[in-house]
């Protein structure tokens, strides 16, 4: 009886262990195979020039990224420079000012936020964004804009990452002692003043990875930016010009490729490319926020 | 001086109201985005909304106006995050048990798995698309259920291990400490001390699927796309996030219409789902 419980508890943490280390191993075996077929192209072309030129013409053998990689920087720049302000504004909000119900009734939108799908964003996008650029906003600035754009892609994209950015802001300036804030306020500092120099000032590396972390979801983001950002292969000159991000290349052309190897090819480079940037990204904001729970 | 004082208290207290003032706006108008997204699905999703859409499958000419309905996508998204959500279930229990109960606490390994969950998390859904499609070429296998199934497999697996581990790292020690006391092995501690935070599993899980069942990118090419219900694995699957995304592409009017549809369809399955994941977390608080 005891040997039978013995054997079954060595088996199944075994195994545990096993598929574990299984899981572990995987997102290595994903960079891998993506850099494995990405070599043929890196071998007729030098990573400099596929990299820093933007001649994208697969017929004639032609793969230069770089127009691709600049809308990804682009439409990313976009979606935090509209969404930043707007995430830490409500996070102090939530954290610092509101009581206890108005927190409890905005927890539901943030959550709801987080969880309506790539798909809808761009639909809403569609639906709203492109016609308000292309009829109302872009005549006064270009002389035609179809709407589908930089711009569009970076408001899509802002939205998709407010309640990340806001949740992990939150939870960082909740950590932030009470003693603290109260030695302020005694000293006669006001509210904001404390939230400023002592709250902020705390939680500066915790927002810096929200923010990190943030940045590597707008990257990799496909469908929703995909549907509002044109997906036309030039550099964009001005925000109602379309742009061409990377994921939205590899999911427009995968799948209709496999007869041409070195286009093939590219387009796992590209995934590469993309897998490498966020690894390095999360990896950074991971042990940002590490370093801070160990301090607390 | 006590009127320069009063100046600076009054500049003070001005900041401190505008500060306010805008933070309240930008939580506002981020409530206010919400409710423009899902008014705007609403709005335009119920217009060609029927029960002809909900349950029957595509007719002759249904992407050129034809009758007919997206049954086809309903069901195949339904039955590939039932076939997801199993596969990851069953890997990320024992992930999650393993990180918290087999290896040591603090100790390298530990560490090293839950990064590597941090970092599948992070991976965007396109690449475990590709990723997905290499391995299906690899394995001979078309566009099918079973490469949908396996990309969003390993889409939800690192969204419902680090659920699961977030429920897991709360149990108390002292359940642990007694259930070992009285001589239960490692294993025969875990399956106790699983029924006892099945609500928060159940609510890491439905996490994991209503993330899963609005993911266009992974299926994109995996799945395929077809207008019957797969009846086997190795059948072509439509899903819902596919058929908006297809017939919005549409250049006729009627075909657009029926995407806003789909899309509200979609957007109420996911609310249904989020719905459900809250009251599960209520219930264990």
């Amino acid at each position: 009886m005891l040997i039978s419980r013995k054997i079954k508890d060595t088996l199944a943490t075994r195994l545990m262990v096993i598929i574990t280390s299984g899981a572990i191993l995987f997102f290595l075996a994903i960079g891998l195979v993506l850099f494995i077929k990405g070599i043929p192209v890196m071998k007729s072309h030098s990573l400099i020039e596929l990299l820093t030129t933007s001649n994208w013409r697969p017929m004639k053998g032609q793969f230069g990224f770089l127009t691709f990689i600049v809308s990804t920087l682009l439409v990313t720049l976009l979606a935090l420079i509209i969404s930043f302000p707007l995430a830490i504004l409500s996070s102090i909000y939530l954290s610092e000012y509101s009581d206890y119900r108005a927190k409890k009734l905005f927890m539901p939108v943030i959550d709801l936020l987080s969880g309506i799908p790539p798909v809808i964003y761009g639909v809403w996008g569609t639906l709203t964004l492109i016609p308000f650029i292309s009829e109302t906003l872009a005549p006064h600035f270009v002389d035609f804009s179809t709407g589908y754009s930089l711009l569009a892609g970076g408001i899509v994209l802002a939205v998709m990452i407010l309640p990340l950015m806001i949740s992990i802001f939150l939870e960082i300036m909740e950590s932030t002692p009470q003693d603290l804030r109260e030695a302020s306020l005694s000293l006669g500092a006001t509210k904001w003043e404390t939230t400023l120099k002592v709250v902020l000032r705390k939680s500066k590396a915790g927002i810096l990875a929200g923010v990190v972390l943030a940045i590597s979801r707008a990257f990799g983001e496909t469908i929703a930016v995909m549907m509002v950002c044109g997906n036309f292969t030039a550099m964009p000159k001005s925000l109602f010009d379309a742009c061409y991000p990377l994921p939205a290349l590899i999911a427009n052309n995968y799948g209709e490729m496999m007869s041409m190897p070195d286009y093939e090819s590219a387009l796992m480079l590209a995934g590469f490319i993309l897998f490498i940037i966020i690894i390095f990204f999360n990896t950074l904001s991971w042990f940002i926020l590490k370093r801070i729970k160990k301090g607390q | 001086m006590i009127k320069n004082r009063k100046i600076i208290l009054d500049r003070r207290h001005i900041t401190e109201q505008m500060m306010l003032l805008l933070m309240r706006l930008s939580a506002l108008s981020i409530l206010a985005i919400l409710l423009f997204i899902l008014y705007t699905i609403a709005n335009k999703g119920l217009k060609s909304l029927s029960w002809e859409m909900i349950f029957s499958l595509p007719e002759g000419g249904y992407y050129l106006g034809g009758s007919g309905g997206i049954a086809n996508a309903i069901a195949g998204s339904l039955i590939m995050i039932a076939g997801s959500a199993s596969i990851a279930i069953l890997l990320s229990l024992p992930i999650a048990f393993c990180i918290n109960f087999i290896l040591k606490k603090e100790g390298w390994f530990s560490g090293l798995a839950r990064f590597s969950m941090d970092i599948l998390f992070g991976i965007p859904s396109i690449v475990y698309g590709a990723f997905g499609f290499l391995i299906m070429i690899w394995l001979g296998l078309q566009a099918s259920l079973l490469g949908g199934i396996i990309a969003v497999a390993f889409l939800i697996l690192p969204i419902m291990v680090r659920a699961i581990d977030e429920v897991v790292m709360v149990v108390p020690h002292d359940l642990k400490e007694s259930l070992q006391s009285l001589g239960a092995t490692r294993y025969e501690m875990m399956k106790v001390i699983l029924r006892s935070i099945l609500p928060g599993v159940g609510s890491a899980i439905m996490l994991a699927i209503g993330r899963g069942i609005g993911d266009a990118a992974t299926v994109l090419f995996t799945a395929g796309y077809t207008d019957s219900i797969p009846s086997n694995l190795t059948d072509p699957a439509a899903t819902l996030p596919l058929a908006i995304f297809f017939q919005l592409s549409s250049p006729m009017e009627e075909v657009q219409d029926r995407a806003y549809a789909a899309a509200l369809i979609l957007t109420i399955i996911v609310l249904i789902i989020s719905l459900l994941t809250r009251q599960l977390t209520r219930r264990i608080k």
